[in-house]
């Protein structure tokens, strides 16, 4: 298992090489120059040369990817074209107000949606059931941006309870986390009640009611816990996405999170900025899904005896599949 | 005597005999037949072109010339949203089918030649699929510069990874099957064992899920619009006019109203038809 992991994190290095690379080339391909825009439309020719030397945008491609990758390795992101601030400061200064978002929203979702689909699954072709099912297909299927829209329109424009706009007191992470919770809580209960309804129909429910177990823990303590390993997968993966969706919100709530700021330098080409903050999220979501990879083979036995067998068997070549991945 | 046969259905009719018993999934099939409806003849069905403006009749209520009122320039916002569902819908078949034409060849090559090309092709996947999907999307359409078609790009990059990875797996188990041993007997060229033998018996899943991605990759066009990544204005798109509508959102709920219900009914009746197609194509869930 640690052979595993360590192998994973291994593979970590090249694929977010490749990352900061395509990253790189992009950004190269790219109209529009950075220099010029810093400099607006009254920039004489020279200015806008001598600033492109100054910033380095006159090495060829390879000098500077070089160079930022040696200063990846030291830890050091590079310097905002604009604020002229360290990337790497900027990104821990922002980086919480992403991190806080997205881990309510997911505690809001997950709170929300396996419960519902637990509901679900026991009133399977009730008017519960389909209700819930209807309810969390017109969630999933809902804009989540244009959810926060009507929220703002309700909650703070006509009722006044909420603010609009930026973070100031509790108050402003309601809106931000309901509307970026939605969507993922209603996976969530749609992944519940399918696996739930595969696990009620096993012989061992059968036999746990048959031994005279309560119906209650006939679902919370038997069924329930088999369900909850493809659902761990599900969690993952949406965490991982909302931090991508974690761009938008931010964007509509003006709050000063790590997506506003990554979104602001595209819209103003500065490449530093964009490089290391895709390299910071890459990372994140890369170790994110070993994580679940590392849960999941903890929750499930059939898992984790599958990797002591690999490891029996690796003459053979026998490695169990990253599960988090077939989850995306 | 009079024995019953049960008739002897092709594998198309199964599927639309077990699809048509799901009472949701058929009524989302015929919503997503009226939206592609009204997106090709839109010219004949809204009222008014979509850039038409009338600017001594902006914001004007919903009335019998203007049935849901009008915009800040007077533009009517049926006929736009009816234009909108032309913008909409390419935005999210677009991407769609590039995404999975990209993935399905990245996907068979590497799951037909194994070993080191196999591997080479899906640690370039994984490059691409370690970035969260809509930052991806954001990222590239940001770099490429705002445009219906380099939204289109965007999102279908960020969705080949997952359909490249899915028909890989299902290629790998039908590689072994005798048939594939057997058009390798007679020689025949790799193309033609991909195309004809593997990918016509390992497509089945990649089908659903594709039908599936349909929904999230009009919400996805719809947010990078939103964000003024995608459709620029005066394009009518849904997503654009929510992001054009939220300023005036104080006074003209209805701006933003509209277009996000247009999105949520169409996402709504692609993921119906799409959940429908899998439970009827997924024989574990028979009864």
């Amino acid at each position: 298992m640690i052979r595993y992991v360590l192998k994973r994190l291994l593979w970590m290095i090249p694929i977010l090489i490749g990352v900061t690379l395509i990253v790189t080339i992009l950004l190269d391909l790219t109209p529009g120059d950075p220099a010029r825009q810093l400099l607006g439309n009254f920039a004489t020719e020279e200015q806008i040369e001598a600033l492109r030397v100054e910033l380095g945008l006159n090495k060829p491609l390879i000098v500077r990817y070089l160079k930022f990758m040696a200063g990846v390795l030291k830890g050091n992101l590079g310097i905002s074209y604009f604020t002229h601030e360290s990337v790497t400061f900027e990104i821990s200064r922002r980086f919480p107000y992403t991190l806080l978002l997205v881990v309510i929203s997911m505690l809001i979702a997950i709170i929300t949606g396996i419960p519902t689909g637990v509901y679900a699954a026991t009133h399977q072709y009730t008017w519960k059931d389909n209700m819930s099912i209807v309810l969390s297909l017109f969630c999933v299927s809902m804009p989540s941006f244009w959810f926060a829209l009507i929220l703002v329109q309700i909650f703070s424009t006509k009722l006044g309870w909420l603010p609009s706009l930026g973070i100031d007191s509790w108050k402003s992470w309601v809106m931000p986390a309901i509307s970026g919770a939605i969507g993922y809580s209603a996976t969530l209960a749609r992944q519940t009640r399918s696996s739930m309804l595969e696990q009620i129909r096993q012989d061992y429910v059968v036999t746990a009611r048959a031994k005279g177990q309560t119906e209650r823990k006939v679902i919370y303590k038997h069924a329930l816990k088999n369900a909850l390993i493809p659902i761990i997968v599900i969690v993952g993966s949406v965490f991982g996405a909302s931090l991508g969706g974690a761009v938008i919100s931010e964007t509509i709530y003006a709050i000063p999170g790590l997506g506003n700021y990554t979104l602001s330098a595209l819209t103003s080409r500065d490449y530093p900025v964009v490089q290391g903050s895709v390299l910071f999220f890459a990372t994140l979501y890369s170790l994110i899904i070993l994580l679940i990879d590392i849960v999941f083979a903890y929750v499930d036995p059939r898992i984790k005896s599958q990797y002591s067998r690999a490891k029996k068997k690796k003459e053979r070549g026998a490695e169990p599949l990253p599960a988090g991945r077939s989850a995306q | 005597m009079e024995i019953k046969v049960r008739k002897k259905r092709t594998a198309f009719g199964e599927t639309w005999h077990q699809f048509k018993k799901n009472r949701f999934a058929v009524a989302g099939l015929i919503v997503v037949g009226l939206v592609i409806l009204v997106a090709i003849f839109a010219p004949f069905i809204a009222p008014y072109p979509y850039d038409k403006q009338d600017l001594l009749n902006s914001y004007a209520g919903p009335s019998a010339e203007h049935l849901l009122g009008t915009d800040k320039f007077g533009r009517d916002t049926f006929s736009r949203l009816i234009w909108g569902s032309r913008n909409s819908l390419i935005m999210g078949l677009g991407c769609v089918a590039l995404g999975s034409i990209a993935g399905i060849t990245i996907g068979s090559i590497a799951g037909y030649f194994g070993g080191k090309t196999d591997n080479i092709i899906m640690r370039i996947m994984d490059v691409f699929s370690c970035v969260p999907m809509l930052l991806m999307c954001v990222v590239i359409a940001a770099i490429l510069g705002p445009s219906v078609r380099n939204a289109i790009i965007a999102i279908a990059i960020s969705t080949t990874p997952s359909a490249a990875r899915l028909i890989r797996a299902n290629i790998l188990t039908v590689r072994e099957k005798e048939f594939v041993e057997a058009a390798k007997a007679i020689d025949a060229g790799s193309a033609h064992i991909i195309l004809k033998h593997i990918i016509p018996n390992a497509i089945a899943p990649t089908i659903v899920s594709t039908t599936m991605n349909i929904g999230n990759s009009i919400l996805s066009g719809a947010t990078l619009s939103f964000i003024g990544l995608g459709a620029q204005p005066p394009l009518a798109e849904w997503g654009c006019m929510l992001s054009e509508g939220r300023n005036f959102m104080r006074e003209h709920m209805e701006l933003v109203l509209f277009p996000g219900i247009c999105i949520m009914i169409t996402v709504l009746a692609f993921n119906l038809f799409g959940d429908g197609l899998r439970d009827a194509l997924d024989p574990r869930l028979k009864n």
